[in-house]
């Protein structure tokens, strides 16, 4: 039975379209008016910039530095999601075909993790994070999405690995390939759906997150994007065409990923919440 | 080497960089938070006193906690209802053969790639700024007051940004949940003549029900953690009307340096947490089970 285009349908269909742009106002609005002089903005909000000033953004692109934010949120992102990968996965293949009490109690103790907040472990962390000289470096925050992002990407490689039939490993054993030959030439490639899904969830998370970037990095030379937007906005608070126009910069970057990793995103979004 | 040892280590290579960071950044830290919330510390001097349960006893006289706790219950009952109502909503329409039903999806999803800090102060301009136009053209009172400057409002501002934020993220985890039943099963029920709404109810309800566990507990966790979008779009105010819990506790550690009482309200804080999705999920897995 095939379902019918009727009339009730093109009204639920207009009314969505309606509701869909409505949900676009606020991008729609933060972009025409960081084109626009200040008192443009607060006279005239929602009309059309009447002539583009991109002076905003060159004023922004400078005050902001936004080349090297961009380069210090890309480091991070870049590197803290390679070692989440890596580590995970790693611990995941010999947690799961080394069955045993050791196993499972590494396994839960590292899931049992994911619910605590993390202001609970922020203070401490931060003394220890000191001890190790990890305050005010992108090595140091790295280190620690490497930690926060463990466990859940433990756990999503831990439910997948476990549905990769043995045999192909016992064969490549067989074949005279040791463990490491196995891990990196016969399960990583197996692991491919599920590191994608990891890979768009961690990387959504940290290039995002503010809080870690606004406790442990202070000086100029290392800071992210959302926390020089979050400095920015500050300074130059109801400056409107100037915090406009940093938005503006720093939405657009992950606006772009989305578009053109979209099916990946939806996907990895999906799976990573349905199996966590 | 005997090959038990090569083995073990072998093993050991594998698992310790995992269980070596987990250890450093999140057991030590925790542990460290348990021991602090015993303790009486300045942050700065070598002095550090033992409390006993003095932190714990203190804290349930702390009203600017208790208040905190009240808005953060209050956003988590609302938020939670109203993102998974309308993420569902949206689900079950763009799961219909309409025709614009890809692009529609892309754009309620859109808003979630963005990070809530950045969210705040942009729906800190449309409400300062743009509300008021609205406010102009259509004459509705509603929007001319600035929703920001008032408690009551104020409330359901962060109520209305997490909705545009989160509800396409439900409704993404609610279509592929509907995608994964089957059509037979729908048609047959069609063909005995079960009408809509018997479908949704006694078909469709019941076969997402793992969905609704999943986004409740999602929901739950992400409304009780709540920071950035209290930090950029009310600062926690009007009068500290909507200070998030895990605002209050970061206020508390760096504002106030007072790094052993807020470890106390932190450790709470994963305590009611912890409980809550615990009892959520045990219930609702338990009737999955039923059904």
């Amino acid at each position: 039975m095939k379902e019918r285009y009727s009339s009730g349908k093109l009204v639920l269909e207009l009314f969505m379209v309606v509701l869909g742009l409505i949900v676009l106002v606020p991008l729609y609005l933060v972009f025409i008016n960081a084109f626009k002089r200040y008192d443009e903005i607060l006279t005239s909000a929602a009309s059309f910039p009447q002539a583009f000033q991109f002076d905003n953004f060159a004023t922004v692109w400078q005050e902001m530095r936004f080349p090297s934010v961009f380069g210090n949120s890309l480091v991070i992102t870049v590197f803290s999601v390679l070692g989440i990968l890596l580590f995970s996965s790693a611990a995941a293949y010999q947690l799961v075909r080394r069955p045993g009490k050791v196993s499972n109690v590494i396994f839960l103790a590292i899931l049992s993790a994911m619910i605590i907040p993390f202001q609970t472990m922020m203070i401490p962390l931060l003394m220890v994070a000191k001890d190790f000289h990890m305050i005010n470096n992108l090595p140091g925050i790295i280190i620690m999405y490497w930690g926060f992002g463990i466990p859940l990407a433990l756990f999503l490689y831990h439910g997948f690995i476990k549905g990769v039939p043995v045999e192909l490993e016992e064969a490549a054993t067989i074949d005279g390939s040791n463990t490491f030959g196995v891990y990196f030439r016969i399960l990583l490639p197996l692991l491919k759906p599920i590191t994608v899904t990891i890979a768009i969830l961690h990387t959504l998370w940290i290039w995002n997150d503010f809080l870690l970037p606004y406790v442990v990095l202070n000086s100029k030379a290392v800071q992210t994007i959302p926390l020089a937007s979050y400095i920015y906005f500050g300074e130059y608070m109801n400056q409107w065409h100037l915090a406009l126009a940093a938005m503006a910069l720093a939405v657009v970057p992950i606006i772009v990923f989305f578009l053109f990793m979209q099916r990946y995103i939806i996907q990895g979004i999906t799976a990573g919440a349905v199996k966590g | 080497m005997t090959p038990t040892i090569k083995k073990r280590l072998v093993y050991a290579t594998f698992v310790t960089p995992a269980v070596l960071l987990f250890a450093l950044i999140i057991m030590l830290p925790f542990a460290r938070a348990i021991v602090f919330s015993f303790q009486d510390w300045d942050g700065i001097s070598s002095d550090i006193k033992w409390i006993g349960w003095e932190n714990y006893t203190a804290i349930f006289q702390d009203t600017a906690y208790l208040k905190s706790f009240g808005f953060t219950l209050k956003y988590v009952a609302v938020s939670t209802l109203l993102v998974n109502l309308i993420g569902f909503s949206l689900a079950i329409v763009l799961n219909m053969k309409l025709k614009t039903k890809n692009a529609l999806r892309t754009v309620f999803f859109m808003p979630h790639v963005i990070g809530t800090l950045i969210i705040g102060f942009i729906w800190q301009f449309i409400i300062s700024q743009a509300f008021p136009q609205i406010a102009e053209w259509t004459g509705l009172h509603i929007f001319e007051v600035n929703w920001l400057s008032y408690p009551g409002y104020a409330f359901w501002a962060l109520i209305m940004v997490s909705v545009w934020y989160n509800a396409g993220y439900f409704m993404v985890i609610y279509i592929a949940a509907l995608q994964g039943i089957s059509n037979e099963l729908l048609e047959a029920a069609e063909i005995d003549g079960v009408n809509r709404w018997q479908k949704m109810w006694h078909i469709v309800l019941p076969l997402v029900r793992n969905a609704f566990t999943i986004c409740l507990f999602l929901a739950i966790t992400s409304g009780f953690k709540v920071f950035d979008l209290n930090l950029a779009l009310t600062k926690g105010g009007p009068f500290g009307s909507t200070e998030s819990l895990a605002l209050h506790i970061y206020q508390d550690a760096f504002a106030n340096n007072n790094y052993t009482l807020a470890s106390t309200k932190a450790i709470l804080f994963f305590i009611v947490l912890g409980s809550i999705t615990l009892i959520q999920v045990f219930v609702m897995k338990r009737k999955e089970v039923e059904a």
